[in-house]
């Protein structure tokens, strides 16, 4: 069959980050290729060089045998790819039809015909075995079917290979099963299709041919047939221990933060965390491993009374944390590093000062009843920045000017320099550079040494692996398995994550 | 506020608004051209007409006075996130309601009945903020919908209630008896009272959003309502609160206007208040301090529209014009990005995002 898509020797970079390094793939008419990796491992910047979205810094893209000019999405839409994104590029005001012709629509006369544009989308719909109402407005369709829009969508600019980025994250297990029939339904007429994911079923279920990535690196091509979930998790995760962090023996003592019965849905009303309780005891370092999505966020929201819990209980030293007060959570003595930190972590326009008494400028030292005390917001600030390494060259300018490391010490500093009982830190090292993630980790270590119960949650293995004391596994919703970390082994828990029974 | 500025000079705040202005007049100078008149006569004529003599500075203050107030109850919301454009109607509770307690109470003294009549203006301000401020914070319902609803709601009852249960007996007119003498506010160094009373407000609100934790709320709202909800800020208390505080003030600069001004009420003659309050604010970056100038300067060009026509022959629309442009300029985000190196999230910006 003929070869849709030839990447040869791409390779790129991002400052010190190596996203792609010579990466070569093919990806030929009606076939699958399932790109199978880790978060950061490479995948979405690879497709985006494939859609002109980056631009590689070496390396040739090839479709139907026309080299690509590099960082042109326009000529690699004419040259017949089509991309669905995860987040959906659809008007959720509109209908069906008439986002399906948005861009190109059908005119009798300067004005959209839309009597036309109905009758071509329920064509295409027909063509590709797609169902969908024509007439629905977008923003009251499931996830599922919005999808099936945006793929519709790419179908009707006669696609010959078709992009889908994680195109499951987003779907219940029902939306993906039918999701993954569509792709077998498109390959059989002839679409190539490049398919991110990081799910081991999927990939087994659909794939001709799976690639995987990891940290930026081909690590082979295989086919369902000649692999299994565990060898494909293996060479997902398989990588050694680039972190290596010297601590001490943990001296665990009295649980500290204890987890019972807790149920929690998502923003879509999904439960998402499914009866989970845990203990985490003072002097540990308990981390959660799992592929990203089967809970975590949820879980950490509703610890922290963000979210809110559907039934069960979070308590700290033995007194329950009311529903929906983050600051009752906070004065009952936990710290949280959130996971996304422009969005709660800090006020980006304020100064680092204002930053660091975040969620405590209501409180002696900062205030005195109601009146705040600046000088002691600036004192405490000049300290921090100076004790947590903030590289700034004041603690009066705003936080949003530094860089991602040190916006993170930012908020680490916050939650580390208050009086630690339970620290929850959700992903405290994404997107942070190499210097500060050190830091950060130094810092969790002590914060643990000082007697603190901290409950880490991250996507990345190998910080799990080289931080905690006892590691819990989560897979949908729930902890799977827990192990001391001495009797951990990747690659059981790399099956674990992926859903599979050890 | 910041717990302290950034110790290098940031000119933004003044220049993005000063340089509206003088792009505003500059197109209204072309317009006046046109139409064959010097626009530099008509400019000079607008300006002494409105600074150059005591009593032309005193009238421009009396303008700027209900204006300092709507601008700040604009202002306040801004920095809470939110776009209160119900001012004008929040103005106008106030006004019929301390019109009303103004020819009510009979007997009582001036030092009594005046702040009376200002805490039912401000009282009914905040009233009508408050239907607004409920939907916002428990329903999600977007603020700039309800308070231009309410808006209609309130012009429509006050002119029921002026023309019937509160109107002056045994005359034609559709408004209220005037208001008793204890009511009227009087005049200080040649200046209305609620000048001094405007500027008093200013002043404190500026301190309150500076130095409380109160202020430190409202700010990391209107900033980051994410990060306010992570860091145990009350969002819902916070939205009501930063409306009603807005609703009266508003509610205040109706009292003003009728205890100092009109001494009665009477439907039209608050009309457009609350919505210069809207460009007051924005020309004043929502800061209650920068509502002061900016008041000032609309107060001017309002005061002196007429005598512009008089003595230049330009149409008295030239000010509408005049401070729809500053407006259009104060808001055109080119401008503002053009000036602004570094990316400052003023409130302003998030009003309509969430």
């Amino acid at each position: 069959m003929k070869t849709l898509l030839e990447i040869e020797g791409v390779s790129k970079s991002f400052g010190s980050v190596i996203a792609n390094e010579d990466i070569s793939l093919t990806v030929r008419e009606g076939e699958i290729l399932a790109l199978l990796g880790e978060n950061g491992a490479g995948k979405s910047t690879l497709v985006k060089a494939v859609f002109g979205l980056v631009k590689p810094d070496s390396g040739t893209i090839k479709i139907n045998g026309t080299v690509m000019e590099s960082g042109d999405t326009a000529a690699a839409i004419a040259s017949g790819v089509g991309m669905v994104h995860q987040h959906f590029q659809l008007v959720p005001v509109m209908s069906v039809t008439e986002n399906l012709i948005l861009g190109d629509e059908p005119k009798r006369f300067g004005v959209v015909n839309i009597t036309q544009a109905r009758k071509e989308a329920l064509a295409l719909s027909e063509k590709y075995g797609l169902e969908v109402d024509a007439d629905a407005i977008i923003e009251d369709l499931p996830v599922g079917m919005a999808q099936r829009v945006e793929i519709l969508k790419a179908l009707r600019r006669d696609v010959k290979l078709l992009i889908l980025d994680e195109p499951t994250a987003v779907l219940t297990p029902q939306e993906t099963d039918e999701l993954l029939e569509v792709l077998r339904n498109l390959a059989k007429r002839g679409v190539g299709i490049l398919f991110i994911t990081h799910k081991l079923r999927e990939v087994m279920a659909v794939a001709d041919r799976i690639a995987v990535l990891r940290g930026g690196k081909l690590m082979g091509t295989t086919t369902p047939k000649e692999s299994s979930e565990s060898k494909l998790a293996q060479m997902m995760v398989g990588r050694e221990v680039v972190l290596r962090v010297e601590k001490s023996q943990a001296k665990p003592k009295e649980v500290l933060l204890s987890i019972k019965n807790l149920r929690v849905s998502d923003d879509r009303k999904l439960e998402s965390v499914k009866d989970l309780s845990l203990e985490v005891h003072a002097g540990e370092i308990l981390g959660i491993a799992g592929v990203e999505g089967n809970g975590q966020r949820e879980l950490v929201e509703a610890i922290c009374s963000m979210r809110s819990r559907l039934s069960g209980e979070v308590i700290v030293k033995g007194q329950g944390i009311p529903n929906l007060n983050p600051r009752a959570a906070h004065l009952a003595g936990v710290s949280h590093i959130p996971e996304d930190r422009e969005k709660h972590g800090l006020v980006t326009s304020y100064s680092i000062a204002d930053n660091l008494v975040l969620n405590r400028f209501d409180q002696a030292p900062f205030a005195r009843g109601w009146i705040r005390n600046l000088e002691e917001v600036a004192s405490n600030g000049e300290s921090l920045v100076e004790k947590f390494d903030i590289r700034a060259p004041d603690a009066y300018l705003s936080a949003g000017s530094l860089s991602g490391g040190n916006k993170q010490k930012v908020v680490v500093a916050r939650e580390l320099s208050q009086q630690l009982d339970v620290v929850v830190a959700a992903q405290p090292t994404r997107g942070v550079d190499v210097g500060s993630i050190e830091f950060i980790h130094n810092q969790l270590i002590a914060a643990r040494d000082a007697g603190a119960a901290v409950l880490l949650v991250s996507a990345e293995l190998d910080e799990i692996l080289s931080l905690a004391d006892r590691i819990a596994v989560i897979s949908n919703g729930k902890i799977v398995a827990i192990f001391n970390s001495k009797e951990a082994d990747r690659n059981t828990i790399g099956r674990l994550m992926a859903g599979l029974a050890s | 506020m910041d717990a302290k500025q950034s110790k290098k000079l940031d000119f933004s705040p003044i220049l993005v608004p000063l340089l509206s202005i003088v792009v505003a007049l500059a197109f209204g100078g072309i317009l006046i051209f046109i139409q064959g008149i010097n626009p530099l006569l008509a400019y000079r004529v607008l300006f002494t007409t409105a600074f150059g003599s005591f009593d032309g500075i005193a009238i421009t203050l009396a303008k700027a006075t209900p204006l300092i107030l709507s601008g700040l109850a604009v202002a306040i919301c801004l920095r809470a996130g939110l776009f209160n454009i119900g001012a004008q109607g929040q103005l106008i509770s106030g006004a019929l309601a301390s019109a009303w307690a103004g020819y009510t109470f009979v007997g009582l003294p001036a030092l009594v009945h005046i702040p009376l009549a200002l805490i039912f203006g401000a009282f009914f301000g905040a009233l009508v903020a408050l239907v607004a401020a409920v939907l916002k914070a428990y329903r999600g319902v977007h603020e700039v919908i309800t308070t231009i609803m309410l808006n209609s709601i309130v012009i429509a009852l006050s002119d029921y209630l002026t023309s019937n249960p509160f109107k002056e007996p045994d005359q034609p007119l559709t408004r209220t008896p005037k208001i008793q003498d204890s009511a009227q506010m009087p005049d200080l160094l040649g200046l209305p009272l609620g000048f001094f009373l405007a500027i008093g407000l200013s002043i404190t609100l500026w301190w309150i959003m500076r130095n409380t934790t109160t202020g430190f709320s409202i700010e990391t709202i209107g900033r980051n309502k994410n990060a306010g909800w992570y860091a145990g800020i009350s969002v819902k208390k916070t939205i009501m609160l930063s409306m009603l505080i807005g609703g009266a003030v508003a509610g205040v600069a109706g009292a003003v206007e009728t205890l100092s001004i009109i001494g009665r009420f009477e439907p039209a003659f608050n009309a457009g208040l609350g919505f210069d309050g809207i460009t007051v604010a924005l020309l004043g970056r929502a800061n209650p301090l920068g509502v002061i100038p900016a008041a000032i300067l609309i107060g001017g060009m309002r005061a002196s529209g007429s005598t512009v026509q008089f003595e230049a022959g330009v149409a008295p629309e030239l000010v509408d014009l005049l401070l729809a442009m500053i407006l259009f300029f104060v808001t055109a985000p080119l401008l503002a990005r053009f000036f602004k190196n570094r990316k400052e999230n003023v409130a302003m910006t998030s009003g309509w995002s969430n």
